[in-house]
């Protein structure tokens, strides 16, 4: 594991990620938005990782794009996000994969059960994110959520995932 | 034809004919098994219902797996570059045949027994010939499907006597040729693959929705009252536009008079003309002086019966599961050869449609919502009245009612009716 260098130490990751599935599953919308750095891409690619500038994808926000997201949820009024879901997830199998220029690229997978109005979603896949340390601090540059069902039918994913 | 023996005898179109009413539908027709057998052997098995669009398979050999109705079909493209619809069961003991979403092959082999077919589903060949005969003797084809092409929108049918898809489209095929007349080449590219949307509604539930111009300042405030949109005030009380029915259950919000009244280029999907000045260039060098009021009026809101919605920036593609379940397929549309356009047009519809967008993840809401009110006792009827008293006879004989009428969803259903038979059986 000498080959791959990070800026990043992985007790430090691990601890920024399980804090930053805390506050998606808590719906803390805030203090999640506050985790992301100005050039942040929130993706969530359909069909495989297929290219969104080309394909359709569930979520391809920038950063304003997740700002208005976010203002639709704090509306009150983002009706599938009323009553808001009820989430849970485990992220695990954590490891750094590698480093581009001053970001880490960290690789996880993670389970996720939803209760929303009587129904219980279960969410699997693996995610990938872009750390960067800015004034300090670990934030989260990239965030790519590849479902393993995301080439058939998935339901309403409103909750931050 | 239906004879007066089958009017008589055919006691579900009696039924429906008591459960569709002008004003009200009864919460029934959303949750009742019987029903909804019927429907997907009358209107998904008999009328023509979209499938997909023939630049998803541009190159010979390409396909890609398709639903039509609770049909799993293989839509293809032959040698010669016809296109194909094949049901994906093989002819011997009904396997399915195709298991790759989509590719590009002459020929498709089952796995089971290692039976071979064209791509056009007639059959190749068979392992051990001996036991049929020798080669050639047994001649057994995987099933296929009607094919109808409109200006690239396929559309397919199980129903040799159903009308040509021109007839069928009728005046809802001028509103294809306007969208497709934004595009510099005169085409749609659909190639940017498809959202699929679980729903847990009805699929009728969803169809209606699509011309309910009643909806998004309540339904969708959230979304335009955090990015400013005018969508709210394009189906407003002040708004000049109307619904209207098209005949054959296909409706339209038709916003141009609205658009015409702004008189803004572009503002019709948010960009601005600035935005997007070789596509502004391009329209303006193909049409000349008629480019201005294209620019300006914009691509269709237009439903055509039973599935296919054309949201101005994205096509829908509604196939049911259960009575209670159905899938929203939803593409962006892009025009051949427009390339700065097109990627305002894929990132903007990302935005808005599919399971996480911004504006449809509400609407699926709603459709659950309904889905979970019709299963109750009281009161039993959906009410589809709004506008009918105002509704008049447009210039070209059409019925129109105002912005926010549910026009479109009496044509969604005088449609219905005819094919489930409520008029034969009266």
């Amino acid at each position: 594991m000498t080959t791959i260098s990070s800026e990043l130490d992985l007790r430090d990751v691990e601890q920024f990620i399980y804090r930053e599935a805390r506050l998606a599953d808590a719906s803390d919308y805030d203090a999640w938005e506050a985790l992301w750095t100005d050039d942040a891409r929130y993706w969530v690619p359909a069909d495989g990782e297929s290219d969104p500038d080309h394909h359709v994808s569930v979520i391809f926000d920038n950063r304003s794009r997740i700002r208005t997201r976010l203002a639709q949820l704090q509306t009150g009024k983002r009706y599938a996000q009323v009553p808001a879901s009820k989430v849970a997830r485990v992220v695990s199998n954590i490891e750094i994969i590698g480093a581009d220029g001053p970001d880490t690229i960290v690789g996880a997978t993670f389970v996720l059960g939803e209760s929303r109005v009587g129904v219980v979603e279960w969410w699997a896949g693996r995610i990938e994110y872009r750390l960067r340390r800015e004034d300090g601090q670990i934030r989260l540059a990239g965030k790519k959520v590849v479902l393993i069902n995301n080439d058939e039918p998935i339901p309403t994913l409103t909750f931050l995932i | 034809m239906t004879t007066i023996e089958e009017r008589v005898n055919d006691p579900l179109a009696e039924r429906i004919d008591q459960l569709v009413r002008p004003d009200r539908i009864h919460s029934s027709m959303y949750t009742d098994e019987e029903i909804f057998r019927a429907e997907m052997e009358k209107v998904w098995y008999e009328s023509w219902v979209f499938v997909g669009h023939e630049s998803e398979i541009a190159k010979p050999n390409d396909y890609v797996r398709k639903s039509l109705g609770l049909q799993d079909v293989v839509m293809t493209r032959d040698r010669q570059g016809q296109i194909h619809l094949v049901v994906n069961r093989c002819a011997h003991r009904g396997a399915t045949v195709c298991d790759a979403h989509q590719g590009n092959s002459s020929s498709f082999r089952c796995p089971y027994h290692g039976w071979t077919y064209k791509n056009d589903g007639t059959m190749l060949g068979y392992p051990y010939s001996q036991g049929y005969g020798g080669k050639g003797k047994l001649r057994l084809n995987m099933g296929t499907v009607r094919v109808g092409i409109y200006r690239g929108f396929v559309f397919g049918t199980f129903n040799p006597d159903a009308p040509s898809i021109e007839d069928y489209l009728g005046s809802a095929a001028g509103e294809i040729d306007r969208l497709c007349r934004l595009s510099p080449t005169g085409e749609l590219d659909i190639t940017n693959g498809w959202l699929k949307h679980k729903t847990r509604a009805n699929w009728k539930l969803v169809m209606e929705n699509e011309t309910d111009g009643y909806h998004p300042p309540f339904a969708h405030g959230s979304i335009l009252t955090v990015t400013g949109s005018h969508i709210g005030e394009l189906y407003g009380e002040a708004s000049e536009a109307v619904t209207r029915d098209l005949g054959n259950g296909h409706a339209e919000n038709d916003l141009r008079p609205q658009f015409r009244k702004y008189g803004e280029l572009m503002k019709w999907n948010g960009n601005g003309a600035e935005r997007v000045p070789e596509y502004v260039q391009a329209i303006r060098d193909l049409h000349g002086a008629a480019a201005e009021d294209m620019l300006i009026e914009g691509a269709p809101h237009l439903l055509v019966f039973p599935n296919l919605f054309i949201a101005e920036i994205t096509i829908f593609m509604i196939q049911p599961v259960s009575v209670g379940e159905c899938i929203q397929y939803s593409t962006p549309v892009q025009f051949k050869g427009a390339p700065d356009m097109n990627r305002r047009l894929l990132s903007m519809s990302i935005g808005s449609v599919g399971p996480a967008g911004m504006l449809l993840a509400d609407d699926a809401d709603m459709y659950e919502r309904n889905q979970r009110g019709v299963a109750l006792r009281e009161p039993e009827w959906i009410n589809v009245s709004r506008g009918l008293h105002r509704e008049t006879i447009d210039d070209s004989g059409f019925l129109v009612g105002g912005p926010n009428d549910e026009t479109g969803m009496r044509a969604f259903w005088k449609q219905y009716r005819r094919l489930m038979n409520c008029e034969a059986s009266r």
